[in-house]
């Protein structure tokens, strides 16, 4: 017999004679103490992101390439790594092409392996959008695309994100019932709540651990 | 970097006992253990402000993790399935030693030289690193504290913290000498060397290797919490991703992680949510530019199965790994997680191992607690650790002619003496003649009560029968009341 069937065998007999434990799941128990009004949802998400050192601006849907390409000024970056199909990435694009001498772009559109030691030794910067937030627990919601691939939010040791207001959700639960994650999930989906950190030396929090060092996310207040 | 030369090579040497005595002589152990201990409680409680939600929260979580045990086999092929059909590789090991071949024969398929790790318990299990090394192959981990604790050649101290023994000075001087660096107690700049480093192996490794928090039968996803990035680089970068894991963490649906995820990690961390949590359901595919081209997931047995056939001990694999139950136990506190000598080390370590190793080789874990009870108290899952405690007493001191078998390794502590004693001793007490005629002599004759009375005095003063015992005196008290 497989070590498959030996385990399944050991485990249908220990059964033997039982009935499973029904569903009690109560909804109530992880939206109720979760739930916020409009106007409290940025406040609320600010507070928890904030609380983990990440930095939020607060722009809007015609305003964020002015605003980023500041930022990156401000940080001294020398470049920016867009997802160039994407909608946003094509706003970057853009606006760099109106307003000469910002930062270089760098343009995510192979594979991995064909610029990975790039990626890895000479990006310091990404921009990525996001799926939407949740207030409850201060959270971006990633879904990473074949458009824009799962290491921008994670190699670039700087992650600009950004979040339309209309798309911060409550909680997680929420979210999964909204989207019908249930239903399919893709290859990879991500919460992100802050920049990489750390409390691995006698308890003290360090940020930059192996992930980005700064995350900035741009909220579009009229989106 | 030699192969060889990163494995951790630390022998528990000594009995639990021993270790556990130098443990408590060791100050600088016992300062760097209290001071994490305490403000680990205090976080945790700080996050629970609200009793009634947490106590609700933790029946949820009792709940949802009993109903995937009532149908683990279920779910467990309702997982495979799922994860086969999104192109994952899943493979079942009833031993380590199963578990350790499967991962080596992925490695071989890819000539695989370099492996970089994230956290996994499991992993430590099958003592991966050294099995790995062994066979010419760099085992590396990539989580902070584990990576602190191999290049120490050391093992982790706790499930969730595993270098919370030392302290920022000795870490300054572990890195100084094994890394070259500049002697620095500043904690920042020794992550960034930590990040440095492991930056570039995670940028050459040929396989990643990971846990899982939760496996999600509903939908075939690996759900991992973390809080640095090493998992999602661990997961995303190299070719070849291995997750391995316990056939008991898997869940019946999605929304089943919400509550767990809360527990989890406000019972670990004090913290609302992990700056990461990482949901993988599969390779890369088509058109995506990155992530492995292979997942592959490992099921581990390893006495598992055994806990699971009794459904008192089966709760022991409702733990979600959270480590709530070592911060809160003031046994675990003071002597910290190498005495116990195995990878699970506290309350939860103290249940689980004995399937694992079986109960005869760590025939002291059951009896190394106060039964205080706190374990229990804060267990997110409501595991009621101090009554599996008790029981694993009774299964260690069981006749060895006991038809019931229970879990390998029972009865080791079985004494023909101690048992003829406890039945005299159970004799007395219910037997009013008996326990007449002892209390008579045991009151006449307290000056031929021994001074040394076993492990008992070397803690307590000896037991000195009283000159009139408590029933005489009750008597005395009662005839004076019916005289007035």
């Amino acid at each position: 017999m497989s070590a498959k069937q030996n385990i399944l065998a050991k485990l249908r007999k220990s059964l033997t004679g039982t009935t499973p434990v029904p569903d009690t799941f109560d909804v109530d128990l992880v939206t109720a103490p979760y739930t916020y009004t409009a106007e409290q949802r940025i406040p609320q998400l600010r507070k928890l992101m904030e609380a983990v050192h990440t930095e939020i601006h607060l722009t809007s849907g015609k305003g964020w390439p002015a605003l980023l390409a500041q930022l990156l000024r401000d940080r001294q970056l020398p470049s920016l790594l867009i997802a160039p199909t994407t909608p946003h990435g094509q706003r970057v694009t853009q606006h760099w092409a109106n307003n000469p001498g910002l930062p270089t772009l760098k343009s995510y559109d192979r594979p991995v392996e064909e610029w990975k030691a790039e990626l890895f030794n000479d990006t310091p910067a990404s921009l990525t959008t996001t799926l939407g937030a949740i207030a409850a627990t201060g959270s971006l919601i990633l879904w990473p695309t074949p458009e824009e691939p799962r290491l921008m939010s994670l190699v670039p040791p700087v992650h600009f994100a950004l979040l339309k207001a209309s798309e911060i959700r409550d909680n997680f639960y929420q979210v999964q019932q909204e989207f019908n994650w249930a239903q399919g999930m893709p290859t990879n989906a991500l919460l992100v709540s802050g920049p990489s950190k750390t409390a691995d030396i006698e308890q003290v929090l360090a940020y930059g651990a192996h992930g980005p060092k700064d995350l900035v996310v741009l909220i579009l207040e009229d989106q | 970097m030699n192969a060889s030369a990163i494995i951790p090579t630390v022998a528990v040497e000594e009995d639990f006992r021993t270790r556990a005595h130098k443990a408590l002589g060791d100050k600088q152990l016992r300062n760097n253990f209290r001071t994490a201990m305490d403000s680990l409680m205090t976080k945790r409680a700080a996050s629970f402000s609200d009793a009634h939600e947490r106590e609700h929260l933790r029946a949820l979580g009792n709940a949802v993790r009993a109903r995937a045990l009532s149908k683990l086999p279920d779910l467990l092929e309702q997982l495979e399935q799922n994860l086969t059909r999104n192109g994952v590789t899943v493979h079942w090991a009833e031993t380590v030693d199963e578990a350790n071949g499967i991962v080596l024969s992925i490695i071989r398929a890819h000539e695989g030289r370099q492996v970089i790790k994230g956290k996994s318990m499991v992993s430590e299990e099958m003592e991966m690193n050294h099995f790995l090394a062994d066979r010419g192959i760099e085992c590396l981990e990539s989580d902070m504290g584990e990576y602190i604790v191999q290049l120490d050649h050391e093992k982790p101290s706790h499930i969730i913290m595993p270098a919370i023994h030392k302290n920022a000075g000795q870490v300054a001087s572990l890195f100084h000498d094994k890394l070259g660096v500049e002697y620095t107690k500043d904690v920042d700049q020794l992550i960034q060397i930590g990040r440095k480093v492991l930056r570039q192996k995670f940028f050459e490794a040929d396989i990643g290797v990971s846990g899982v928090n939760f496996a999600v039968a509903e939908t075939g996803t690996l759900l991992l919490v973390e809080n640095e990035g090493n998992g999602r680089m661990t997961t995303t970068v190299p070719p070849v991703h291995i997750a391995v894991t316990g056939i008991e963490k898997v869940v019946e649906n999605l929304r089943d992680v919400v509550p767990l995820l809360s527990l989890l990690t406000r019972s670990a961390l004090g913290q609302p949510i992990t700056t990461y949590v990482n949901m993988i359901s599969g390779p890369r595919k088509e058109h995506e530019l990155d992530g492995p081209q292979e997942v592959h997931l490992v099921l581990l047995d390893n006495g598992r199965s055994q806990a699971f056939a009794d459904s008192e001990l089966r709760q022991t694999l409702n733990c979600i790994r959270c480590g709530a139950c070592m911060n809160h136990c003031p046994v675990y506190t003071r002597i910290g997680g190498h005495a116990y000598g195995e990878v699970y080390p506290g309350p939860i370590g103290k249940i689980i191992t004995p399937h694992m190793v079986g109960l005869a080789n760590v025939p002291d874990h059951p009896s190394a607690s106060s039964l205080c009870g706190a374990c229990g108290e804060v267990c997110p899952v409501k595991i009621p650790i101090p009554a599996l405690l008790r029981r694993l007493r009774e299964e260690n001191v069981k006749a060895p002619d006991s038809p019931h078998q229970v879990m390998r390794g029972q009865g080791s502590k079985y004494s023909r003496k101690e048992r003829f004693i406890w039945n005299a001793w159970a004799r007395l007490n219910s037997s009013p003649t008996l326990y007449r005629l002892f209390g008579f002599f045991a009151t006449r004759l307290r000056a031929l009560a021994p001074n040394n009375v076993g492990p008992w005095t070397q803690n307590h003063s000896a037991p000195k029968p009283a000159a009139r015992s408590l029933h005489d005196m009750a008597r005395e008290h009662l005839a004076k009341q019916g005289d007035r």
